[in-house]
């Protein structure tokens, strides 16, 4: 039962960041308001579906073949043996989330018992570990140089703890707090340098901020609920991201303006995870309804779905091979599917995990793939 | 006993959010269990003799297996036994000799799970109600109903924590013990298993997974903070929970304003000029291909993938200086492989030194930089850039047109991070097209000797 009084004490802390000074102001939009009986607001209604059905026609005009029909020339790909290599575990609970290290060896894990382990994933020996001060860290990410961490979760905040060679030098002291949300943290990420944050957050919206200073450099706001997922532009000159979140949105956003430039809504209910295809043209989506979809960003529209008839749980988190030809998805029954991405079809399912799969991402040179789960483990797969 | 979510999970409802992931999920399930037990197109559902016994209202493992199989697509029945085994574990079959909720490819015999006590109702039981439970199955002198050591444990525990409470539970159980005596003994059979797989869902087996847990992103749409939370045994609870829940701070979707946002939005995506399907799946297709024999899921890597061999050579040899011939070609592929590979890098600068022509890509180079500076040195390294590379004289001079001469000058009134992103295609795509062309083609004489084929991609 003491369970319940950690949580009590979350919701303490939850109304004290509710109710401080945020750094961005609040929209008018954030104040719950009944829809107004009035003309215009039906006529405005009207026009906005209008719209759709005519974007929704000129987009179908474009849509002159399927992609598994083009693939069929594409050569089958062959037998998969992918099996666990490494199993990780020192987690006391269900890891929520990981991230690769640049160099291709390196993790970091995050669990609702509040810790965060660095992992050398090949040897399986933990280098560091910080102790949160709330449960459920939902979202941790590694820099760039490899010299910190970030993670956060029901704190609803994001703290960079540097990575010190002394183990041991108390991690927790050095940390730094960048980003402050007025809900949980779900998903934050380095940009190309240590000295940027991305973030998403229940509280719908996304942000970014510089590591040093703590200010917030430009907010995200169009989500109409929680925001469970980001992920970056491969591209060094990228300046956009993608989120998904539990209004059953994509959305691409442009960092400099704060503008959402597109707009995805085919999924059926909550995106989990959101991924760039390596080539930054499109990007695959996982989600509650039990689906992957591919979004192309040149065609504004979903190009391919992956789905079977026994596939009912979630997909909770996806990730794409180096070459963009498979598709990894990790879901709430604990298996993970293979997808080829050209042809969807599932060219493998794979059994070990003994609860739900929460978080999937392959290795920055694609050697490998590493899966955390709700069973207090992360398995390295190859 | 199993912790359970209930802590963080809120008060239960049963109007629930049928849009709610879990919700989605039931409905799913539900319609296949439904299909199972159909007369026609299910599995037989029948009475078993067995010794003196009749075991009513059964199906066998391999029953359910075979039908999953045949009606869900599933080929392989390892795959039909996990699946089966998570509906069983979410509470909507069981075997009816234990406790663990898994299904089996055998004779193992199943029963279904009574609608009253579908997960879809959001029971959330509390911990009187499973006492009531536990102390009226040792009212009742049937073998089958002896507890288990688990059982017995989590039995006294709640002994000890409802102390002052028992009286009150001990009636409650033998009120409870009542109600099932004036029942049918076949219907009695099949209740009471019913019954405890509900509570093997809600309390599992020391080693099974709870399939209750949440996920507390998704809580706060479960749950109606109105109501009371029901009892299994009709108790009305005298205290509401007091677990925490997450409040939304989020409008719904139908102010004005909105939809006055998403109008424009419309527009302009209606403004914009899309690309063909077939140009894009052909596009995917071909980036595809390109890297695939990069790709170590689909083409093994030399020497060998460290994951499956523990031999580091790969990456020894990928961050050697001393590039092999197709990591030279992955150069080929576009600027930003170059600028990826540190050896590419550094040998593409040292190539445009010796053609004198290194300045745009410093220039490029430091402005990519720039946006990754920590805030507070920004304004300064973008007046540095200006003075190494735009101002009368600079000694790294570059060219752009005048408009975005003018534009980036304007820019730097107030620098910032993107300052220079009016200058940055020009320069960009000169590095790109003359530069990448001759570098690849010099590195692949010097490597080889020879040409390398295909290197002339430019992005």
């Amino acid at each position: 039962f003491s369970g319940s009084f950690g949580e009590v004490y979350q919701t303490f802390h939850l109304s004290i960041y509710m109710s401080s000074n945020n750094k961005f102001s609040i929209s008018p939009e954030m104040a719950t308001q009944e829809v107004q009986p009035n003309e215009t607001l039906s006529n405005l209604k009207a026009e906005s579906d209008t719209l759709k059905t005519k974007l929704e026609d000129e987009r179908a005009k474009l849509h002159d073949v399927e992609l598994h029909q083009v693939a069929e020339k594409v050569d089958g790909l062959g037998q998969f043996i992918m099996k666990t290599r490494r199993t990780l575990k020192g987690h006391g609970n269900k890891v929520l989330c990981m991230d690769w290290c640049k160099d291709k060896r390196r993790i970091v894990s995050s669990s609702q018992d509040g810790k965060v382990i660095v992992w050398d994933a090949f040897t399986t020996n933990k280098e560091h570990a910080v102790t949160m001060p709330c449960t459920w860290v939902m979202a941790c990410a590694y820099a760039p140089s490899g010299c910190a961490v970030a993670c956060g979760g029901l704190d609803n905040k994001c703290s960079v703890y540097p990575l010190s060679l002394d183990k041991n030098e108390n991690l927790a002291a050095k940390k730094k707090s960048v980003a402050m949300h007025t809900n949980y943290l779900s998903a934050c990420s380095f940009t190309n340098s240590d000295m940027q944050i991305l973030t998403s957050s229940g509280d719908g919206t996304c942000a970014l901020w510089d590591v040093e200073s703590g200010q917030l450099l430009q907010s995200f706001h169009g989500h109409a609920a929680d925001v469970l997922c980001l992920d970056l532009a491969p591209s060094e000159t990228g300046n956009t991201f993608i989120s998904g979140g539990c209004d059953k949105k994509a959305n691409v956003w442009d960092m400099r303006s704060g503008q959402c430039i597109q707009s995805f809504e085919t999924h059926e209910s909550d995106i989990n995870s959101v991924r760039y295809y390596p080539s930054g043209d499109a990007f695959a989506s996982g989600s509650d309804d039990a689906t992957c979809r591919l979004y192309d960003l040149r065609a504004d529209r979903e190009v391919a779905i992956y789905s079977k008839e026994s596939i009912i749980f979630g997909a909770s988190s996806v990730d794409f091979s180096l070459s963009g030809r498979l598709l990894f998805g990790g879901y709430n029954d604990y298996t993970i599917n293979v997808w080829d991405v050209l042809k969807g079809t599932r060219v493998s399912i794979l059994f070990g995990h003994e609860n739900r799969v929460s978080a999937l991402r392959v290795s920055p040179d694609g050697t490998a793939f590493c899966s955390g789960s709700w069973d207090h483990t992360l398995r390295v797969w190859a | 006993m199993a912790q359970t979510s209930q802590d963080q999970s809120g008060v239960g409802t049963a109007d629930p959010d049928e849009d709610s992931p879990n919700m989605i999920l039931y409905r799913k399930i539900e319609q296949i269990v439904t299909r199972v037990q159909d007369e026609t197109e299910g599995v037989p559902v029948r009475t078993v003799k067995s010794f003196l016994t009749k075991i009513p209202s059964v199906v066998t493992g391999t029953d359910i297996v075979q039908w999953m199989m045949k009606n869900l697509a599933i080929e392989d029945p390892g795959e039909a036994m996990h699946i089966g085994s998570l509906i069983a574990a979410q509470g909507y079959f069981f075997p009816i000799s234990d406790h663990v909720l898994s299904l089996k490819d055998d004779g193992t015999f199943y029963r279904f799970q009574a609608p009253y006590f579908w997960p879809s109702n959001c029971w959330e039981p509390e911990n009187t109600d499973y006492a009531i439970y536990l102390c009226k199955r040792t009212m009742q002198n049937k073998t089958r109903l002896e507890l288990a050591d688990y059982e017995a444990e989590n039995l006294a525990r709640l002994q000890r924590a409802f102390a002052r409470k028992w009286e009150f539970i001990f009636m409650q159980a033998e009120a409870q013990v009542k109600i099932d005596r004036k029942k049918d003994r076949v219907e009695r059979k099949i209740l009471d298993s019913q019954e405890r797989a509900f509570w093997d869902v809600h309390r599992p087996a020391p080693g099974c997974v709870n399939t209750t847990e949440v996920d507390i992103r998704k809580c706060r749409r479960m749950k109606n903070t109105q109501r009371a939370k029901k009892s299994v045994y009709g108790l009305i609870e005298e205290a509401q929970s007091h677990s925490p829940v997450h409040t939304s701070s989020l409008a719904r979707k139908g102010t004005k304003e909105a939809i006055e946002k998403e109008i424009v939005f419309l527009n302009t995506q209606l403004d914009r000029h899309c690309m063909k399907m077939s140009k894009v799946a052909e596009s995917l297709m071909s980036y595809t291909e390109q890297y695939q024999e990069y790709d170590p899921f689909v083409v093994s890597p030399e020497p060998s993938n460290p994951w499956t061999t523990d031999d580091t050579s790969f990456w020894e040899l990928e961050a050697s200086n001393d590039p092999g011939q197709q990591r030279v070609r992955k150069w080929g592929f576009s600027l930003e492989e170059t600028l990826k590979d540190p050896a590419g890098r550094d040998q593409f600068l040292k190539f445009l030194e010796s053609e004198f022509s290194s300045e745009n890509l410093q220039f490029w180079l430091a402005v990519q930089d720039l946006k990754r500076l920590p805030l507070e040195k920004v304004a300064d390294r973008a007046q540095e850039i200006w003075a190494e590379f735009l101002a009368e004289g600079a000694p790294s001079s570059i060219n752009l047109d005048s408009h975005s001469y003018e534009r980036t000058s304007h820019n730097l009134k107030d620098p910032g991070r993107y300052s220079y992103e009016d200058a940055q295609p020009e320069t960009e795509q000169q590095g790109r097209r003359t530069s990448l062309e001759k570098f690849t083609r010099s590195v692949g004489k010097s490597l080889t000797g020879k040409r390398l084929t295909g290197l002339m991609q430019s992005s």
